[in-house]
């Protein structure tokens, strides 16, 4: 856990110090799971006044490794409308994925990149296959090959 | 040697004996010819089987790794010496064209930039890799900051730490097997990790493992090259067929590691039959296999007395342990009838048509029909399992037969000769059966089941004098008559093969089945 407990030590420094605005952090405990809300900003009606909430999960060789990153699912935190973000709250973006990743992006790089992902949506719905996929899949977001056929929505 | 050997004669070693010779020769792409080894005859007719043409042979070339990595490196020098470029960049640039050096020198000739742009190369200045101390570095990847921090970078200036690159780069090549294609860590660069600069930055272990990934992409990019697939084998075999020849020819290749298997779908060798009937007639084992299982039990009952009876050889000739009644184990026939009327045993006989306007009995005679197909297909698969077990038993009786007799361990090779026939012949049957199951009745299959039947007949023949104890086997006139039989059944492999493969050359067999 070295490796990346000491990259996260930095990166909480950091994020105690200041965040973007619309993202907070909710609990930081130890190097393995952390969890952020993140809000959009501007007037975009779908996410209107809505607080959504990330869970991070960091393996020992994170960030070489991507972290598992999905939204989760409460009372007061709905899983947001997305093309890309399944009602489970696994999210299909290429950043997440081992080749999309680069060991430089970071919790606060990642929370921006959903934060514009949200930003200019228009689409009101879920991913193509949504329900069948929710409810067949078993494995974890990093072992998922999605296919990232469409980055611009 | 000919001129045509000496000119190959840098990819194989000279001290290959005599009848090996022949291997290393190349053909056009086009010509089916062969020079392989065959490697399975008896003594006696060796010589004269082995230098014949064959048909259903193709050309092939085995490499060894080092092999491998020599054409590898030619390759670099050449496009080296010919773009006046780093031999990094060369090795980059071609595994970015899969090796084509052709169309990569054409391209780079056109626009520099732009091949050396899409391949990860941008801009280039000249000048080894090298680890430096930048003063009031900071690595982006772990944030470390202190002072004599080792970093490097590429030449797209990215810099990251030495351990963040090790780590990095020990994930790419072991996690997830990466290595002709691993990019710069800094988000968004194309920028391709050359090997130079890896062994750089890396440990030994990881440098090696690197090597090898980098040389399995060679192969993997190049159409006519392919891995053998036997386990802990680590050649690859050239050869010309392509994909769009499968229907007219079946590729099969020997390796170094003697094993036999098909250039177009890796299976192992199923000559005489196409890879797309192969592929047709495992989904059908597979699909009917609940149908098929029971036939292909290891048990039956003697149809005399009932008795069960359990196959412990290759042989289909059973005698009851019991009542002594010998009979058939492929159709639990009078054996005493099979001497000329063996043809009954391996022809399905279509049933009439009466039967066959009942839609019911359609089905069933079409299920019939496949069964009997399946089980002589699955028997020779069998057999050549127990032939074996039998062959490793004869070892030993060859080692105890050089004592009782006073042979040599030479002259007790004729046991070995005759293990690999049987083995080679019941591969061959095996898959005429799954050949047949498709065949359109006419006169050309009678001719092919003809063929069928006397390979058939010889390998039974053969498979009951190899079941022999050792005072038997000392006899002389049996060791003649089983080296006899042995030419016998590889000769009549050749014919059928030869015909079969002619036909299918010829595209003139008819199907009842489509594959
Ligand atoms: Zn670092
Ligand atoms: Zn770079
Ligand atoms: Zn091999
Ligand atoms: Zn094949
Ligand atoms: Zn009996
Ligand atoms: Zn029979």
């Amino acid at each position: 856990m070295a490796f990346a407990s000491k990259r996260l030590g930095k990166e909480l420094a950091k994020i105690h110090g200041s965040l973007p605005p619309g993202i907070t952090l909710v609990t930081a405990e130890g190097f393995q799971e952390w969890l952020l809300d993140i809000q959009v900003l501007d007037a975009n009606p779908i996410y209107m006044n809505k607080t959504f909430r990330l869970k991070f999960k960091f393996s020992p060789s994170y960030p070489i490794e991507p972290p598992e990153v999905t939204f989760l699912n409460t009372a007061d935190r709905p899983v947001p409308m997305h093309p890309h973000i399944y009602s489970n709250g696994i999210i299909c973006l290429d950043l997440l994925g081992q080749q999309g990743w680069s060991p430089v992006q970071n919790v606060e790089s990642i929370c921006m990149s959903l934060q514009s992902m949200l930003t200019g949506n228009t689409k009101n719905e879920r991913p193509e296959g949504d329900e069948q996929f929710v409810a067949s899949n078993r494995r974890r977001p990093r072992d998922i090959d999605f296919y990232y056929h469409d980055n611009t929505v | 040697m000919s001129s045509e050997d000496d000119f190959m004669s840098g990819m194989s070693s000279d001290e290959d004996d005599v009848l090996q010779e022949s291997e290393n020769e190349e053909g056009s792409a086009d010509d089916f010819g062969f020079d392989e080894p065959e490697p399975d005859l008896g003594f006696s007719q060796k010589e004269d089987v082995q230098k014949k043409k064959k048909i259903f042979d193709v050309n092939f070339k085995v490499y060894q790794p080092k092999d491998i990595q020599a054409q590898q490196d030619d390759l670099i020098d050449e496009v080296n010496m010919i773009l006046d470029i780093r031999k990094e960049d060369a090795a980059i640039l071609l595994r970015h064209f899969r090796w084509n050096k052709e169309r990569l020198i054409e391209d780079y000739m056109d626009r520099p930039k732009r091949v050396l742009e899409a391949a990860g190369l941008g801009t280039n200045v000249a000048g080894p890799p090298k680890l430096e101390v930048i003063p009031g570095f900071c690595c982006d990847i772990c944030c470390e900051d202190e002072p004599g921090l080792k970093s490097f970078a590429m030449k797209c200036g990215h810099r990251f730490c030495v351990t963040c690159y090790n780590q990095y780069l020990a994930q790419k090549i072991k996690e997830e097997g990466e290595a002709a294609r691993i990019q710069c860590p800094a988000e968004g660069c194309k920028r391709i990790i050359d090997a130079k600069s890896l062994d750089l930055l890396v440990t030994a272990d990881l440098q090696q493992r690197y090597h090898e990934l980098l040389t399995r992409t060679y192969v993997e990019d190049k159409e006519h090259l392919k891995w053998c697939p036997a386990p802990d084998c680590q050649n690859a075999i050239e050869c010309g067929i392509k994909k769009k020849d499968l229907d007219r020819v079946v590729p099969t290749v020997v390796c170094d590691c003697k094993h036999r298997f098909c250039f177009g779908c890796i299976l192992s060798d199923h000559q005489p039959a196409p890879c797309e009937l192969v592929k047709r007639w495992l989904k059908k084992c597979a699909d009917d296999s609940e149908t098929a299982n029971w036939i292909s039990a290891n048990t039956k009952e003697c149809p005399k007395c009932n008795s069960t009876i359990e196959k412990n050889g290759g042989c289909n000739h059973m005698t009851c342990r019991k009542c002594k009644h010998e009979f058939c184990w492929m159709c639990m026939g009078l054996w005493s009838e099979h001497g000329t009327s063996w043809y009954n045993c391996n022809r399905f006989e279509e049933k009439s048509g009466s039967e066959a306007r009942d839609a019911q009995a359609k089905s069933r005679v079409s299920l019939e029909r496949y069964l009997h197909y399946y089980n002589r297909y699955a028997n020779h698969e069998q057999s050549a399992k127990l032939d074996k077990d039998i062959y490793n038993k004869t070892e030993r009786k060859m080692t105890q037969l050089q004592s009782a007799s006073g042979m040599s361990w030479i002259e007790v090779q004729y046991l070995n000769s005759a293990s690999q026939a049987l083995q080679t012949c019941r591969q061959t049957l095996k898959w005429t059966y799954a050949f047949a199951f498709y065949l359109a009745r006419n006169n050309l299959t009678e001719m092919f089941e003809d063929n069928q039947k006397d390979l058939e007949m010889a390998v039974e023949a053969l498979s009951e004098m190899f079941e022999k104890n050792v005072q038997e086997l000392a006899e002389p006139k049996l060791k003649v008559e089983i080296m006899d039989k042995t030419s016998y059944c590889n000769k009549r492999r050749v014919i059928l093969l030869a015909d079969t493969a002619d036909n299918l050359a010829n595209g003139v067999w008819s199907w009842g089945i489509d594959f």
